[in-house]
């Protein structure tokens, strides 16, 4: 039961973030690596102006030299065209054959807004309001192609079947979008709406829009209220509250040893102002996770390591193994596509149950 | 010296996937996806191995549609482009990778870094086709909307270019300053100078507006294929603009879009040809066509009977996404005219107009052809539009080109190692604005 947290597989993401690296191989093999210890699926940030390439380049470029792992790159949604961004992730499932998700933000800077033009960005509730409504029109333009709407009918000479081709017509509060996509719809149906929770502003759109909601609370305790309250959101936007994963987001510092120089997992992550950060050994990270999930804390844990490449090394050989062992997570990808690695649904298509509602 | 090949131009190659436009046959028992990463990975490959220049993908940013509704005779549908090359970058090794990215629904800063990451990811392979349609319809899926006055088009290109250039030049750490009158722009470019410097830059276009804009700033010219007569003249007009812009003619390289067919005889692959046209213009596609210029319903005509009597109503907005430029009256008379010399119905009349394919012959007589209209100065190279996804290309590659090799006007191996190393292009002198 995933109402349960403590009781089902968890479920565990990294972040592999290389400030500054513009070649694709540093990225590939700490890829590999979380794809050696069977991970949900990476993460990759963004900004509208980061050094460094873009992240939703970079995972396609990864892809074809990887086969189970999910990619998830941040995509920005200020001062970029949501039609364009809808077309990107679902032509990454295309490529990585049903892997993709996406972390939609915002771009809050003055600095990102002078590289358009603009004077000064939107205020922060606003940048939400506009992440929330591509998140959405994103799904609908995902959606406005219906599965099989390629019929390749010789004898009447049609290619599409024009009747499972819809116009979403969106009208948002700063764009609007007549559609369909260009793009047909992607393996996964809808690729993965990845939320950070806790950024301000975004809970409201990680309630509404999002697959996997993260959450950065150092408490347990606290982060199962959080987890409660999100479900509970959800539900009150019509939606079904066990198809939103909560992930624990945790900065880690895995240092040198098995263990912390404190015994166990001490008095847990710290918080800091970029999110909780844990410090000990990779022994006491497995048993910090082990104790959360029992807790029922989250559904699982996204983690982003200080040092990359010291980091995912430690955790995936030398956490992921014990929590393996404790038949706590998954010892290989039974499924092939990112929502069958999250236990998330192939959702229906919305067009396609309106047009059965109405005839 | 012991050779007695004379010096010949080198013939550059590039490979299109096959569009959604009526060229790519999907009825064929041998067709494949046209969405699938394999499909894509199957002629990107095929065209490495034929040591071709680069790999070119078109863009989509609405569907096309006729009588209000989607347009369902053709392929549907495509990728997402620079997606898809970062992706082929994954699985290639030395082809070039270009994508066509609007400068009209789209913002420099965003297009420089876009293009800036493929340029890094790939080692040097990227190639950015500029194409500055605009028009209200394809408007309503984007923030920017509506229309572009047609010459304002290209002055929004031509300052959409050499803003990304600015960007590529400054790289990291030197701040971009750009007031002008489509685009301000003030802050760092984020991503270091390419490893090409600037990625190549295609053009596509015949206009008068076009040619000088390709010759002011592109690296290649996407054109249409002629008679050899109508290719020279193209060429020595766009090469003759170069100077004027301090630029050289072997800055500029002239590459029609081809089509082909090949056969064991010259008579079979005429045969070939023949039932290809067929294939691509259907019954129903003939009488699309025909409203695509008569711009009303002809729904009731019959494709085997005669063209319609009535004269063509212009600007009736029927087919959005795909328009027809130019005098309708004068095309409707014309094709009347070939249909009662010739004696042709109405889909005969559209195979023969619209259809013919540029080569056709055996492998010999093709690049025999080719050759002869790059020796010519019609052409630097061409760029081949398969019709078929996604094995249309591997009888090129496999009987064409070793015969262009045998003639000395085709490379036998890459001898660099980014885009602009097969295409002969020096790499671009840093200017730093800031």
């Amino acid at each position: 039961m995933t109402s349960q947290p403590g009781r089902g597989l968890l479920h565990l993401a990294a972040a592999v973030d290389l400030a500054g690296t513009l070649d694709a191989e540093p990225y590939l093999r700490l890829v590999r690596l979380a794809e050696h210890g069977a991970l949900d699926f990476v993460t990759l940030h963004d900004t509208f102006a980061a050094a460094g390439p873009d992240s939703l380049s970079v995972l396609s470029r990864i892809a074809p030299a990887t086969s189970r792992i999910g990619l998830v790159p941040t995509v920005t949604t200020t001062h970029t065209e949501p039609f364009h961004v809808q077309a990107a992730v679902a032509t990454l499932d295309w490529v990585s054959r049903g892997r993709a998700g996406w972390r939609p933000d915002v771009s809050p800077g003055d600095d990102e807004a002078a590289l358009v033009g603009r004077r000064q960005p939107p205020a922060p509730a606003d940048l939400w309001h506009e992440a929330g409504e591509v998140a959405d029109v994103a799904r609908k333009l995902w959606d406005s192609w219906e599965d099989g709407a390629e019929i390749r009918d010789v004898a009447t000479g049609r290619f599409v079947d024009r009747d499972k081709l819809h116009h979403v017509d969106f009208e948002g509060r700063t764009f609007s979008v007549r559609g369909p996509s260009i793009v047909p719809r992607p393996p996964q149906g809808n690729p993965v709406v990845v939320v950070d929770a806790t950024r301000p502003y975004a809970y409201d759109v990680a309630a509404r829009h999002a697959d996997v909601a993260l959450v950065g609370i150092a408490d347990p305790g606290q982060l199962a209220t959080a987890r409660a309250g999100l479900r509970r959101r959800a539900a009150e936007h019509g939606r079904d509250p066990d198809e939103l994963r909560v992930l624990a987001a945790l900065r880690i510092d895995l240092g040198g040893g098995e263990r912390t120089a404190r015994p166990g997992h001490g008095g847990g992550p710290l918080p800091t102002e970029e999110g909780p950060l844990y410090r000990g050994g990779p022994v006491d990270l497995a048993d910090l996770i082990t104790d959360w999930h029992r807790r029922g804390a989250a559904d699982g844990f996204h983690l982003t390591p200080l040092d990359p490449r010291r980091d995912l090394e430690r955790l995936v050989n030398g956490t992921v193994p014990l929590l393996q062992h404790r038949a706590l997570f998954r010892t290989f990808y039974p499924g092939s596509t990112l929502r069958e690695h999250l236990d998330l649904a192939r959702p229906a298509n919305q067009f396609a149950a309106l047009a059965q509602e109405s005839s | 010296m012991t050779s007695t090949l004379p010096s010949r131009k080198a013939i550059h190659l590039a490979a299109h996937f096959p569009g959604v436009n009526n060229t790519t046959v999907w009825t064929d028992p041998g067709s494949g996806s046209q969405i699938d990463f394999t499909s894509f990975e199957h002629l990107a490959r095929t065209a490495e191995r034929g040591l071709f220049d680069f790999f070119f993908l078109a863009e989509g940013l609405r569907l096309r549609e006729h009588k209000g509704r989607v347009h369902d005779l053709d392929v549907v549908g495509r990728p997402e482009s620079l997606t898809v090359l970062n992706a082929l970058a994954a699985v290639t090794e030395k082809l070039g990778l270009a994508a066509t990215v609007n400068a009209t629904f789209n913002e420099p800063y965003e297009t420089a870094r876009r293009f800036a990451s493929l340029d890094h990811l790939s080692g040097g392979r990227a190639a950015w086709n500029v194409v500055t349609s605009s028009d209200a319809f394809t408007g309503e899926n984007f923030r920017r909307g509506g229309y572009l006055d047609r010459a304002d088009r290209y002055t929004r290109a031509a300052e959409f270019v050499d803003v990304a250039r600015q960007l590529w030049d400054a790289g990291t750490g030197r701040p971009v300053r750009h007031h002008g009158r489509h685009f301000t722009i003030e802050g760092d470019a984020g991503v270091p100078t390419p490893p090409q410097g600037h990625p190549v830059v295609i053009q596509a276009g015949d206009s008068a507006e076009g040619r000088e804009f390709a010759a002011a700033a592109a690296d290649v010219i996407f054109t249409r294929h002629g008679t050899l007569e109508a290719g020279r003249a193209f060429y020595a007009d766009v090469k003759g603009r170069l100077a004027a812009h301090g630029r050289e003619p072997e800055d500029l390289l002239i590459m029609p879009g081809v089509t082909f067919v090949l056969g064991d005889t010259d008579a079979e692959a005429q045969e070939k040809a023949a039932g290809i046209r067929r294939q691509q213009v259907s019954p129903q596609n003939a009488i699309l066509t025909l409203e695509q210029v008569w711009g009303v319903d002809l729904s009731s005509y019959d494709p085997d009977g005669p063209l319609p009597d009535i004269d063509p109503v212009p600007d009736t907005g029927l087919s959005q996404g795909r328009t027809h430029r130019g005098d309708v009256f004068a095309l409707a008379e014309k094709w009347r005219e070939l249909s009662r010399a010739k004696g042709l119905s109405i889909r005969q009349t559209v195979i023969e107009t619209t259809s013919r394919q540029s080569f056709i012959g055996t492998a010999r007589t093709v690049a025999a052809e080719m050759d002869a209209f790059v020796q010519g100065d019609a052409a630097d190279g061409f760029i081949l539009v398969p019709h078929l996804t996604p094995g249309g290309l591997d009888d090129f590659v496999d009987q064409v080109v070793p015969l262009l090799q045998e003639r000395g006007a085709f490379r036998t191996e890459y001898e660099g190692d980014t885009l602009r190393s097969h295409l002969g292009l020096r790499t671009p002198e840093r200017t730093l604005t800031a």
